[in-house]
């Protein structure tokens, strides 16, 4: 049985694109070293599980499971946050970039502001290594805003739209203890016209980047 | 609130008195000093070895910068957070509204976890010329290679579990009280190592205790760590659990 094996998505942007808001240290360090170490622990993982299964050692298989939820989570949750940023000087870090969303935002919120408060309060709230994220409930289309620890996915129940690293690798070359400084930042780089097409489009297709770098 | 909060860490409290005792320190100048608040300890007590002027002194294995972050601002957001989660516990307690009361409970267990873990870890750790790295002698050898071989399966056991660590959280040694044996636990941000377990010895792998200095290469941390294990507050530490 053979298996796939993941490779890196190269970053839609150079890495000093985002300055100020995030430094090209940062941003060098995070999707050179941080992600590709998911990558790689995934694919032993995955190699380990599909080896187990096929000699029918479920027992080996099942042991994979940590590495893999905790890995291929890495690799989904950097893979979708490199999309979902963009440089400040764009037209998709507009929010007018976004109508439909928009509107599901304000509906729900009642304001960009109103929605940035609640994200922001969310994101600082977060105990230990985590993401926020801006997601769509799959069956009613709702919008909700929720946090997962250290690298659990969205991938049951909920398609996530724009999603916040909040490890420490993320901001603290730049930001040290003052994360707050770093959400409030975040917002001038956020990909407004991805979190639109997420919005929009089908599922698989938000998750598509995943499978062009294979 | 406080002592029922570290009636469970018997080597914690004892510790932690050393902080609370002392006259608000420059950080909290801001606070009229109340009986009963958690205060940041300084790191000039003397079972600690650390100059609190002087961060530096774990270099070059953990930087002066990490030090001061670390204990200047986290320990101290930690020591904030763990005020005022036991100041709106207590208020919600007197007006009988003990359901808000269990809500904070996840604010008290992460604020008095991360003050307990980082009260327990300045003092476990001394610089080099003073009592930090070496290997463990007496009581506390014997009973490390009772429990795991020898030292240096210990260090590897620990460097193991911090590897492993998924996300931000703590390696320790512990003590298991009930079985009388030595072991190494991992806990996750800033849960607390209660129960049956004493802690002995704590590592420290939340990202912002290396990165400045080693940045992903954590393993290089983990290694260098024990450059600066203080042997003496183990063996104490040992002794009285």
């Amino acid at each position: 049985m053979a298996t796939v094996t993941y490779k890196l998505p190269p970053l839609p942007y150079p890495y000093d694109a985002l300055e100020p808001s995030i430094s090209k240290q940062i941003m060098e360090l995070h999707h050179d070293k941080h992600h590709q170490t998911y990558i790689t622990n995934l694919n032993k993982a995955l190699e380990a599980s599909v080896a187990a299964t096929a000699s029918g050692n479920l027992h080996d298989a099942a042991a994979q499971l940590p590495a893999i939820r905790f890995n291929g989570g890495g690799h989904i949750n950097h893979s979708l946050f490199w999309e979902n940023l963009s440089p400040a000087s764009s037209p998709d870090a507009q929010w007018s970039a976004a109508p439909k969303l928009q509107a599901a935002i304000n509906s729900t919120w009642g304001s960009l502001d109103k929605f940035k408060a609640a994200f922001g309060s969310a994101l600082l709230g977060i105990q230990g290594s985590g993401w926020g994220w801006l997601v769509k409930e799959a069956e009613t289309n709702q919008l909700r805003i929720v946090t997962l620890a250290n690298q659990e996915a969205v991938v049951v129940g909920d398609i996530p739209l724009i999603g916040v690293d909040m490890w420490e690798h993320a901001y603290y070359l730049q930001y040290l203890n003052g994360k707050a400084a770093y959400v409030d930042n975040i917002w001038k780089v956020i990909n407004w016209k991805t979190a639109e097409a997420r919005y929009t489009e089908s599922r698989d297709d938000v998750f598509k980047v995943l499978k062009a770098n294979i | 609130m406080a002592t029922t909060l570290f009636r469970a860490v018997p080597s914690a409290r004892a510790a932690l008195r050393v902080g609370s005792v002392k006259p608000a320190v420059a950080a909290l100048a801001s606070t009229s000093f109340v009986r009963g608040k958690a205060t940041l300890p300084d790191l000039t007590s003397n079972s600690s070895r650390l100059l609190s002027d002087d961060y530096g002194a774990l270099e070059p294995y953990i930087s002066g910068k990490i030090m001061e972050l670390h204990h200047k601002n986290h320990h101290q957001t930690y020591v904030n957070g763990l005020n005022s989660a036991l100041e709106r516990i207590g208020e919600a307690t007197e007006s009988g509204n003990q359901s808000k009361a269990a809500t904070l409970a996840p604010l008290l267990n992460f604020h008095g976890g991360g003050h307990i873990n980082h009260t327990l870890f300045w003092e476990n750790l001394a610089p080099g010329n003073k009592d930090g790295g070496g290997e463990p002698d007496g009581a506390l050898k014997s009973a490390i290679d009772r429990n795991f071989g020898s030292f240096k399966s210990l260090q590897n056991q620990v460097n193991t579990a911090l590897a492993g660590i998924q996300g931000s959280g703590w390696a320790w040694l512990v003590k298991d009280k009930a079985a009388g044996t030595l072991q190494v636990v991992t806990r996750a941000n800033q849960d607390p190592v209660t129960g049956n377990y004493v802690p002995l010895l704590g590592i420290d792998a939340w990202e912002h205790a290396y990165y400045l200095q080693y940045q992903n290469r954590k393993a290089e941390y983990f290694s260098a760590i024990w450059n600066v294990i203080n042997w003496k507050t183990v063996a104490s530490r040992l002794e009285k659990a």
